[in-house]
């Protein structure tokens, strides 16, 4: 058990999210950043599914009651151990990205502060966090309360069950890099791209769209010179997806992200390719993005890199271990 | 380069979403609404392409309104969706039996219903007519979405017909019956809204630990009847 004794809003445990069921209004839920999702998972010997915890906002101080192995991974969090039980432990020790860690029964982890603000951290421990997998996933759907711990973010009291295998084998000395977010995203034209201006077009590839306060779990909305419709748009609506990008009544797009709605009214001019979606987790408000055209064929290749990636990686973890 | 229109057979509009995912588009671009004939056909194509949804490798069979969304999970071409599903279309005749009845049970007016003297005003109905014309109609499950178990239902009289709110509700309670432009909806779960509030229910849409999951599945037929009317 992990005893939440201070949390930040809105962090909550996510796995890589619920599929299959859009057609009942049942949106994807799931980590922001599926990459750091599933690198701290690797370099545990996890499964790639299993849950973590997203954190957004800190500072959130985590007790440990029985130890366990564990990583952070995505953003910095200005993360410390305090390992009171164990007297061979540093009294108060840095917790880095990507680098595991044991954690001993006693012990505190606190994740003060991110790097760039909004940016999130997850925390993933050996053998996942052991909540019940509801409608195919553990993802918790903060709109809709269900999944995750008890359908809802961390409270300050919550106990959040882990794995009874807590301790897997793992090689403490390997580690993985997180990675900066380019502030590009790769696209592809949507379904109404030509409803939209000329004027627009160039608008919306050439102009850097800056990160709204107002972003969320459920989309990244951005400010910058509005776009424009040809002439008004009537739309029935029809299924849309996370990466989808919509452009509503004022002209401000917004990239749907994991807890967007499943069905949408609104032209969609572009969508963000999928390889380049964690960068959602990551995108502070104030900063600004860009949108790239690419083809079909590059955005099948970034994912296909992307899956490659993770294989290599895969087998690296697991030649590390054998060797040890 | 994603778009591409399809002439054949019958002016289906064909959009390709992202790198794995297809649109269908059934209905003129001119329609405000889709035909119900329309819109049976794409419940018969639901249950045909979800009965493959292994051996196509379809991660998702959305239906909207008058089109249907498709989401591979990368291994089938989509090419190969495309050609299957513009053959398919003209074969459905939309007569497949989608006979399950569903009543809703709803207390109209007083604080379960805050919105409905707007509503009387705006229709220039009074109450009982209200209530009765919202519950002599039946209703179809065009598509779900929005919330888990949202049905987004055909078939509201004319009469009823009302703008949206001019200045959004913060939370429409869970249960709430609701009216908006053409269309009227049950909210399974709180959210802000737009709608006009006419009454409540208190049967649950959406229970993630129960089969079904959504008391509502695409095809039903929904009658709201009256239960001790508070007006």
């Amino acid at each position: 058990m992990i005893e939440v004794l201070r949390t930040g809003a809105m962090n909550s445990v996510q796995d890589l999210g619920r599929f299959g069921l859009r057609h009942l209004g049942i949106g994807q839920s799931g980590a922001l950043d599926p990459v750091a999702m599933r690198q701290g998972n690797l370099i545990l010997g996890n499964a790639e599914n299993d849950a973590v915890l997203e954190v957004g906002i800190g500072p959130i101080h985590l007790l440990f009651h029985a130890p366990c192995n564990a990583v952070l991974t995505g953003v910095d969090f200005a993360a410390t151990l305090r390992s009171e039980s164990d007297a061979n432990a540093e009294p108060l020790q840095q917790v880095l990205p990507g680098y595991p860690v044991h954690i001993a029964a006693g012990s505190t982890l606190s994740l003060l502060r991110p790097a760039r603000a909004g940016a999130k951290a997850y925390l993933a421990v050996a053998g996942g966090i052991d909540v019940p997998i509801v409608l195919g996933s553990r993802s918790t759907d903060l709109n809709n309360h269900f999944g995750g711990l008890l359908g809802r973010a961390l409270q300050t009291g919550d106990y959040i069950p882990i794995s009874k295998n807590a301790l897997s084998n793992i090689t403490l000395n390997a580690s993985v890099r997180s990675l900066a977010p380019s502030h590009v995203l790769r696209a592809l034209p949507g379904p109404d791209y030509d409803l939209f201006s000329t004027e627009s077009h160039a608008q919306f590839w050439m102009q850097p769209w800056r990160i709204s306060h107002q972003s969320n779990r459920m989309g990244m909305r951005l400010k910058g010179k509005q776009l424009q419709l040809r002439e008004a748009a009537n739309l029935l609506s029809a299924g849309v997806l996370p990466g989808d990008v919509q452009v509503p009544a004022d002209g401000l797009p917004i990239v749907l992200a994991n807890d967007a709605q499943t069905i949408g009214g609104y032209p969609r001019i572009a969508s963000v390719i999928q390889a380049d979606l964690w960068q959602l987790a990551h995108l502070s408000p104030n900063t600004s993005v860009y949108f790239q055209p690419v083809s079909h064929t590059i955005a099948v290749q970034a994912k296909a890199r992307q899956t490659h990636y993770f294989e290599r990686l895969a087998d690296l973890l697991q030649q590390d271990r054998r060797s040890h | 380069m994603s778009i591409e229109k399809v002439g054949q057979p019958q002016d289906v509009r064909v959009s390709y979403i992202g790198e794995d995912a297809i649109l269908f588009i059934f209905t003129p671009a001119t329609s405000l609404f889709a035909p119900l004939a329309t819109q049976q056909r794409i419940w018969q194509l639901f249950s045909w392409l979800d009965a493959q949804r292994e051996s196509l490798d379809l991660q998702e069979i959305v239906p909207g309104m008058g089109n249907l969304l498709l989401r591979t999970s990368h291994k089938t071409l989509l090419n190969k969706l495309q050609d299957l599903v513009l053959t398919r279309w003209p074969q459905l005749d939309g007569k497949d039996d989608h006979g399950r009845v569903i009543e809703i049970p709803v207390h109209y007016g007083a604080s379960e219903g805050p919105d409905i003297e707007l509503v009387t005003e705006h229709c220039e109905l009074n109450v009982a007519q209200v209530i009765e014309r919202h519950c002599q109609s039946t209703y179809q499950v065009y598509c779900l979405g929005f919330q888990p178990g949202f049905a987004y239902l055909g078939g509201l009289d004319e009469s009823l017909y009302i703008p949206r709110r001019e200045t959004p509700r913060l939370a429409i309670p869970a249960g709430s019956v609701a009216l908006a432009g053409s269309q009227t909806a049950i909210y399974p779960s709180a959210s802000p809204g737009g709608w006009h509030i006419i009454g409540r229910t208190e049967v649950p849409l959406f229970t993630p630990s129960q089969s079904p999951i959504t008391l509502l599945q695409i095809g039903d037929t929904v009658r709201f009847v009256p239960i001790g009317s508070a007006s």
